[in-house]
């Protein structure tokens, strides 16, 4: 028996030169993602902002990416991660493909592989600093489903991601229903992207609506929302607050 | 096949660019008991005869499930082939793991010729004896292939193999143009009967064979001694219309008596049937 003293730098937790390796916290990263099921597939919105931080630094950033033939990745959080997992993905896909025999991975075979990835890498104390939303439509069925950084994963008929979980989702709660028109399901995601433009600080005002149907991927050019800044509350913001410092 | 001084090692061609320890290990899957697949657009059904090694023991599983999706028969060394069942399931279940979604069996089949062709190329291995029927649905339908120790596998709409086979291989040429339409009891009916075909005389009873079914809407499972017997009743009673015109009226009658006796005694005796 021979021993060997371990000095990989396996243990992620413990070992310092380790440390510099994984993620400890996001620097460059995207805002909220807003998705929901509509009659023909799924519809995905996104602006495309990176923030540093606190700063609005970089304007032009695709968060939202078309997987094979058949899904959307939308994702927030640190983009470094998000290429990251786009790599991944393309590589699971070339796989597939190789295979050239009519069986192709869905958009729910890539929503549960990316939950396994996320899973683990987060057990390993080394996320990938993302929350992703997958939907896709494969054989007339549509998939709509998340994924966070620290593996929760689940399916639903409309997902947000961030502060979208806190402003888009009570809209669409009440006004999503089965069967959406592609123009109403629109008019619905860009009155979220709207509230969120107005009250998620790291939003700009520049955004892709991805679409996904039986037919295949098309991503909007980058285009911008009206706002109004003219409500009687904005004129004298702090109206309702005299005396208060 | 004649001994000749190239077989000894499976790393030696011969003159004439033949591999005779794969050739050989072929052999072995002849020496198994029958084996047969056969499967329609939506349905795929595998059969096998019981075969035990003497009258006090059991007979040996033959007919595998992989998954709900997959089902393998074996003929030859069970031992390699109880191996290789273990390693589909393996990846079967991996997958499913991975994905949530039912691994497609051509994709299955791809890694298991892969794994025994690895055999085949190694001084320190021996080919697997063991020749193996899978059937399994993708998402283009029901699907039946066989896997061969050489590493290769084919596709096929019906086939047999393991001692005697030819004789359900001659069975099913006949009828295998129809079975890509045929309906679930029809494939049964044709397995059993070219099961019939191997048995070569002797009488067919539930308790000689096992039959599995697996289809688009209906996950692996084996039929049990009662369905099968049912199906048998069906064409033992009445005399051949084909060739085999040897059986007269009061012969069958007296087998379905001693089927149905034979049936429920063998149950008694041989627990392992499914």
């Amino acid at each position: 028996m021979t021993f060997t003293i371990p000095i990989d730098n396996g243990d992620a937790v413990k070992n310092a030169e380790a440390d510099s390796q994984r993620t400890l916290y996001p620097y460059v990263t995207g805002t909220s993602i807003v998705a929901i099921k509509y009659k023909d597939g799924v519809l995905m919105a996104s602006d495309m902002g990176g923030s540093y931080g606190s700063t609005l630094r970089y304007k032009n950033i695709e968060r939202i990416k078309a997987i094979g033939k058949h899904s959307l990745l939308g994702a927030s959080g640190e983009i470094s991660d998000f290429q990251e997992i786009l790599r991944y993905l393309d590589e699971l896909i070339l796989n597939d493909n190789m295979w050239d025999d009519g069986n192709s991975l869905g958009p729910k075979e890539v929503h549960n592989y990316l939950t396994r990835v996320m899973y683990n890498r987060r057990n390993k104390f080394n996320p990938l600093w993302n929350t992703l939303v997958l939907g896709g439509v494969k054989k007339g069925k549509s998939y709509l489903g998340m994924v966070s950084m620290i593996g929760v994963s689940f399916e639903d008929n409309h997902v947000a991601t961030g502060f979208g979980n806190h402003l888009a989702r009570p809209i669409l709660r009440d006004e999503w229903h089965a069967d959406l028109s592609f123009e109403d399901g629109v008019k619905l995601l860009e009155k979220c992207m709207r509230v969120l433009l107005y009250r998620d600080r790291s939003a700009i005002n520049k955004f892709q609506i991805a679409k996904i149907t039986e037919e295949g991927v098309t991503i909007s050019q980058p285009y911008s929302l009206t706002t109004f800044w003219e409500f009687q509350a904005f004129h004298n913001p702090t109206a309702g607050a005299q005396g208060s410092w | 096949m004649f001994r000749n001084q190239y077989d000894t090692d499976v790393t030696t061609w011969s003159p004439t660019g033949r591999l005779f320890q794969v050739e050989y290990a072929m052999e072995a899957v002849k020496q198994g008991s029958a084996a047969i697949g056969l499967r329609s657009r939506s349905h795929v059904v595998l059969a096998c005869v019981n075969k035990a090694q003497s009258e006090l023991s059991s007979h040996q599983r033959k007919i595998f499930k992989v998954d709900d999706h997959i089902g393998v028969a074996i003929a030859g060394l069970t031992a390699d082939g109880r191996v290789l069942s273990r390693y589909m399931r393996s990846e079967s279940i991996n997958h499913s793991f991975t994905y949530e979604s039912p691994l497609p069996v051509g994709r299955l089949v791809v890694r298991l010729a892969d794994k025994a062709q690895v055999c085949t190329q190694r001084s320190w291995k021996r080919p697997y004896g063991v020749g193996l029927l899978v059937g399994g649905l993708d998402e283009s339908g029901a699907h039946l292939y066989y896997n061969c120790p050489s590493g290769n596998y084919f596709e096929y709409q019906a086939f047999a193999i393991g001692s005697r086979s030819q004789a359900a291989k001659t069975y099913l040429e006949r009828r295998f143009e129809s079975f890509k339409e045929s309906s679930r009891e029809e494939l049964i009916k044709d397995a059993i009967l070219a099961i019939r075909e191997t048995l070569q005389g002797e009488t067919l009873k539930s308790s000689l064979c096992t039959v599995s079914v697996l289809g688009v809407d209906e996950p692996f499972h084996f039929l049990d001694q009662e369905s099968i017997q049912k199906v048998i009743d069906t064409f033992e009673k009445v005399p051949e219309e084909e060739e085999d015109a040897g059986e007269g009226e009061a012969e069958p009658e007296a087998a379905a008596g001693t089927a149905e006796q034979g049936g429920s005694g063998d149950q008694d005796v041989a627990p392992m049937e499914m």
